[in-house]
């Protein structure tokens, strides 16, 4: 077993472990404030992708450069995908927060449906080849054999977005009222928090972030169809609960076990059982940790 | 007065759904020969669909507070709810599924088959009630002991040559097995780390099935797997629809009744203790342990028999067919029902089940409604269609 | 929601249109297939050849004096739905299928068709089960099953690639790993065992294949064939490429699809693919011809097969004289047909004489006959 080859799975686990975070941050900040599996995050995920196709597309037939399609696309993926999270909040939740806990569960099982059809059938049922929109760098040429610079833009992205959220979280005021919420919502309302407000936030915020993974990793593979946000979600949904569900730096280290245990399953075992594996981690863990990685044991009331 | 507020609310409604849905459905890029293709007709239907959901919504959510309907509307539910309750209503509802069991046959295989389907899930969604709806254990892997249940039937044919009427116990207790040993790791798990568990173990079961290929023949699954036995006749297609709808129909009346008796048996008593409050409950002497098992290995039994059924019924399986959307489906069938309620949940399968059956027509369209439907059931009835009333014990 | 209502209306309009005029008795021809869903580019063609089939044969009088009529059910490349669309269609009276399209899908179904006895002609079905088992008397197919396609790539991986290490890579899909598994015992038999490096399943629609690739690339290998359809290759083969691996790229028919090329872009060029042999009869230019004029664009996935399938069928009830099935199964098997995909007929398994099988290479954006 040469070391090379050892660092580049472990390269490879860590840039597939970042993808996954950057989707499971937003699913695992909803999921910490409304208590709330929200099946349709992965479709948030495909409408971002879409919606920067979409605009790219039509901004090259422009003739705008590489750069400003870059960025206005990216933009206007941002921008509709929080306004899809933020519609579906507002449509399929936000009615049933009084309803029994697996309700909107169902409703967002439903959701997830809808919207992948919708796409399949105001788009199409192909695959799309998705431009490249990070270029890659010349300084990093020597070492794209380990590591490519797509890669290196996700591992670098997924690092300051989670030092940012962690920021926000923690040392803001809205971050406070987030927390707030999550911990007891009507106490929160009571000391003056606007806590529809506050969810419709932490949906936008979620969504932003899913439709920046779903850029990048559009990007990275070169090629969506309305059907990519399955198992993103699933993913996604994984490394969240392995990391201790409604915890920022859990998704992350959670998505990155993640990542690390597929990558090396395939590298030293086989590719057959890789996600056998992955999951029989996750019940080893849960086994010896009930509530994930960092997440917080709760102490049952009686 | 307050059709003025409706109007302005819905016309903000509708304004946002032509922004919502301008870049998906109006543009179409082809990136290959570089044609744009705008479709502004979808954005006037977006629309008026934003428009009159808005409408109705509100209409219906004002109705819904107004405090001259508040006591009735709440008490509505309830009443709704009782009524199912009552005998003559529900005895009116066995009666009416009576006669349209009864009517199914003459309408054709076609109608026979997916009607036989139906009941399929009507066993599956009791099933997996008992650990949901009764126990409180969520469950998102609950195909895996369905495809215990049709493997085992295939390969006990294939190797053994055991027919469907044996095989029907033994897939029952191997999946009861499985359940089990689901069971024992995931004592501790709540909630939703209870949910990703039993989703990565339907994920297992289904992966092993299709990579094994010496022991299930992997992905391309066992095929001519035989009817039930039915006096050494041979059947022919038609013969063999009607008839399998009829063992459906046998065993769904018996998973029916099974599952009423152990609602008011006491370890349902025990299960439903258990949902409510697992501490109160061990302290009044339930054994946590034991009751968690048994809640799994019954609705993993029932899910096996289910699979049986369907192995014999469809001829063909492959792990295709029992994905994680299979395991969603079931717990859909449950939640909309109403968690708990045997009467929702059979009322819950069947629309889901007939549903996209009898939108087969629209094509591409059928999933989207489907889909919405789900949304809109929960949105008018969160509760699930009938909600469950407990029974009340008079001494 | 947002086009629900649309969708109604429109298709109500299109029922409307399209409902017989309560013609006379007509020769009803199922049509099973995925027309929905993420498999939905593989089953139309199959709709629009056959639609374009019988148009023209209505328009010059039907069959035995008789209008045909095709009823279409989709099946969604779903075992458990291909039961009930096979039980619809048997239900609504055919006396024949076109279909279907899945190999899975078709397995489910053929079964019914048997008990039915009615014939079931699959453009596209491949799994060599169906016809080599013996046990499907009413299957026949326009296709080369998968034992023909595998023999041409042990050979061409083998004798023109010179392969030295193999890593032989799948989507653990009934029709992929079908194919890599028949393909591997194929290179094992010519007595090349230890030349086989790597063959494992990867996830079909997974975020990333990092991991395999690397492992290919540890391995050493310098071929790999896939076995699967083309949007997991066109991921493996960029990040193939992102590493830049020296390697040679071979997959099934599943993979010769212009939409690899379209979305695999430059990624795409040198890859192998084998598939049937490009038609180049009158027949085919007329078939091509018939679908652009009407849809404006190039025929997709096996449409000729199709449109061969629906001739054969036609011809073969008409030779016939009926549709009674141990008349039109003998009509299949004696009577040869002119096609675009050649002058085929039937052998005693069901599948079709006079066609063959053809290797392709990616150059300059288009799929290139390789000459044997």
């Amino acid at each position: 077993m040469s070391f090379e080859y050892f660092f580049e799975l472990f390269l490879g686990g860590l840039s597939r472990g970042s993808i996954y975070a950057l989707i499971a941050l937003g699913y695992t900040m909803v999921y910490g404030i409304i208590e709330l599996i929200n099946f349709a995050h992965g479709e948030i995920y495909m409408i971002g992708a879409f919606t920067a196709l979409i605009i790219a597309g039509i901004l090259t037939f422009l003739g705008l450069n590489h750069f400003a399609v870059f960025v206005i696309s990216i933009l206007a993926a941002v921008i509709w995908a929080s306004a899809y999270g933020f519609t579906i909040e507002k449509i399929a939740y936000k009615p049933l927060r009084k309803a029994p806990r697996l309700s909107p569960l169902i409703s967002a099982i439903g959701m997830s449906i809808f919207l992948q059809n919708y796409v399949l059938i105001a788009q199409t049922d192909k695959y799309l080849p998705f431009p490249s929109v990070i270029p890659e760098f010349e300084f990093w040429e020597p070492y794209s054999h380990i590591i490519g610079s797509v890669e290196l833009v996700i591992l670098v992205l997924t690092a300051v977005i989670m030092t940012a959220l962690t920021f926000l979280i923690k040392f803001t005021k809205i971050g406070k009222a987030m927390r707030a919420t999550a911990q007891d919502r009507t106490m929160a309302m009571l000391l003056g928090v606007s806590v529809n407000k506050i969810i419709s936030f932490t949906f936008i915020l979620g969504s932003f972030l899913a439709a920046v993974g779903g850029v990048l990793v559009a990007s990275q593979m070169g090629q969506i169809n309305f059907g990519i946000g399955f198992m993103a979600g699933i993913k996604a949904f994984t490394s969240a609960v392995l990391g201790g569900i409604g915890s920022i730096p859990g998704a992350v280290l959670g998505a990155i076990v993640l990542g690390l245990t597929e990558s090396f399953a395939t590298g030293y075992i086989s590719s057959d059982y890789q996600d056998v594996f992955a999951f029989a981690l996750l019940i080893l863990i849960l086994i010896f940790r009930p509530s994930g990685l960092l997440g917080r044991a709760t102490t049952q009331k009686v | 007065m307050i059709k003025a507020e409706y109007l302005k609310k819905s016309v903000i409604a509708a304004l946002w759904m032509v922004f919502l849905t301008f870049p998906i459905a109006v543009i179409k890029v082809n990136t290959i020969e570089n044609t744009i293709n705008w479709r502004w007709v979808n954005a006037l239907f977006a629309g008026a669909a934003g428009f009159l959901f808005s409408y109705i919504w509100n209409y219906f959510q004002d109705k819904k507070n107004s405090p001259k309907n508040k006591s009735a509307s709440s008490d509505r539910f309830v009443l709704l709810g009782n009524a199912a309750q009552t005998k003559s209503v529900k005895n009116a509802f066995y009666i009416s599924v009576a006669v349209l069991a009864a009517v199914v046959p003459f309408a054709g295989p076609y109608q026979t088959t997916i009607f036989t389907t139906a009941m399929l899930y009507i066993i599956l969604g009791l099933g997996l009630n008992i650990a949901v709806g009764m126990a409180g254990l969520l469950h998102l892997g609950y195909a895996a002991f369905y495809a215990v249940g049709a493997y085992t039937y295939a390969l006990l044919h294939i190797h053994l040559g055991i027919g469907f009427w044996l095989a029907l116990p033994i897939g029952g207790l191997v999946a009861a097995i499985f359940g089990i040993i689901l069971g024992l790791p995931v004592l501790r798990l709540k909630g939703d780390y209870l949910a990703i568990v039993t989703l990565g173990f339907g994920e297992i079961v289904r992966i092993v099935l299709e990579n094994w290929n010496e022991f299930s023949k992997g992905p391309s699954g066992i095929s001519e797997i035989p009817g039930p036995w039915f006096f050494g006749m041979k059947l022919n297609s038609y013969q063999h629809i009607m008839y399998i709808y009829y063992v459906a129909l046998i065993l769904t009346i018996l998973v029916i009744i099974f599952t009423n008796r152990l609602q008011s048996s006491r370890i349902g008593r025990a299960l439903m203790a258990m949902r409510e409050d697992e501490i109160a409950s061990e302290a009044m002497g339930i054994d946590i342990t034991k009751t968690k098992l048994t809640a799994f290995a019954f609705s993993a039994a029932i899910a096996g028999v289910a699979g049986v059924l369907f192995a014999a019924k469809t001829t063909f399986i492959n792990p295709q067919s029992f994905t994680f959307m299979e395991s969603a489906i079931i717990l859909s069938i449950v939640v909309l029902g109403g968690m708990g309620s045997i009467t929702g949940v059979i009322i819950a399968a069947l629309v889901l089940i007939l549903l996209p059956e009898y939108l087969r027509e629209l094509g591409n369209y059928r999933m989207i409604i489907f889909g919405a439907s789900m949304v809109l059931m929960m949105l008018f009835r969160p509760q699930g269609l009938i909600s469950n009333v407990r029974k009340i014990y008079k001494i | 929601m947002k086009i629900n209502r649309k969708a109604v209306f429109a298709f109500a309009c299109i029922f409307m249109a399209s409902a017989p005029a309560f013609a006379a008795e007509t020769i009803k021809i199922g049509i099973g297939g995925a027309h929905s869903g993420d498999l939905a580019s593989y089953g139309l063609p199959t709709v629009k050849a056959a639609e374009l089939v019988v148009e023209e044969r209505n328009a010059a009088g039907g069959i035995l004096g008789k209008q045909i009529e095709l009823i279409k059910e989709d099946d969604a490349c779903k075992p458990e739905i291909a039961t009930n669309t096979a039980t619809k269609l048997i239900t609504s009276g055919v006396q024949a299928v076109i279909g279907h399209i899945c190999s899975g899908a078709t397995k489910a179904a053929i079964g019914i068709y048997k008990g039915s006895n009615l014939v079931c002609i699959s453009p596209s079905a491949t799994a060599p089960d169906f016809t080599l088992s013996g046990d499907y008397p009413n299957f026949f197919r326009t296709i080369s099953h998968d034992f023909l396609q595998a023999d041409l790539q042990a050979d061409f991986v083998l004798n023109n690639l010179k392969a030295q290490k193999i890593a032989i890579i799948h989507d653990k899909g009934e029709y992929g790993k079908g194919i890599a598994t028949i393909v591997k015992e194929k290179i094992e038999k010519a007595g090349f065992k230890d030349k086989i490096v790597v063959f494992e399943g990867v996830t079909s629609g997974a975020v990333d294949y990092a991991a395999i690739v690397q492992k290919i690339k540890h391995e050493k290998a310098d071929t790999i064939v896939w076995g699967g359809y083309h949007a997991d290759a066109s991921k493996i083969i960029k990040q193939i490429r992102q590493k830049k691996m020296q390697v040679n790229f071979i997959g099934p028919d599943g993979l010769k699809d212009e939409t690899f090329i379209q979305v695999a872009g430059a990624d795409a060029e040198g890859v192998y693919a084998s598939g049937p042999s490009t038609p180049k009869n009158s027949l085919a230019e007329k078939a091509r011809e018939q679908h652009i004029k009407k849809y404006g664009e190039e025929p997709g996935a096996f449409y000729y097969q199709a449109y061969s399938a629906t001739l054969a069928l036609l011809n073969a009830i008409q030779k016939a004289g009926s549709t009674d099935f141990a008349a039109l199964t003998k009509a299949l098997k004696s009577e040869s047909v002119d096609t675009p995909i050649g002058k085929i007929s039937f052998d005693k398994n069901g599948d079709a004489t006079g066609i063959s099988l053809s290797m392709y290479k990616v150059e300059k954006g288009k799929f290139v006959e390789q000459v044997k």
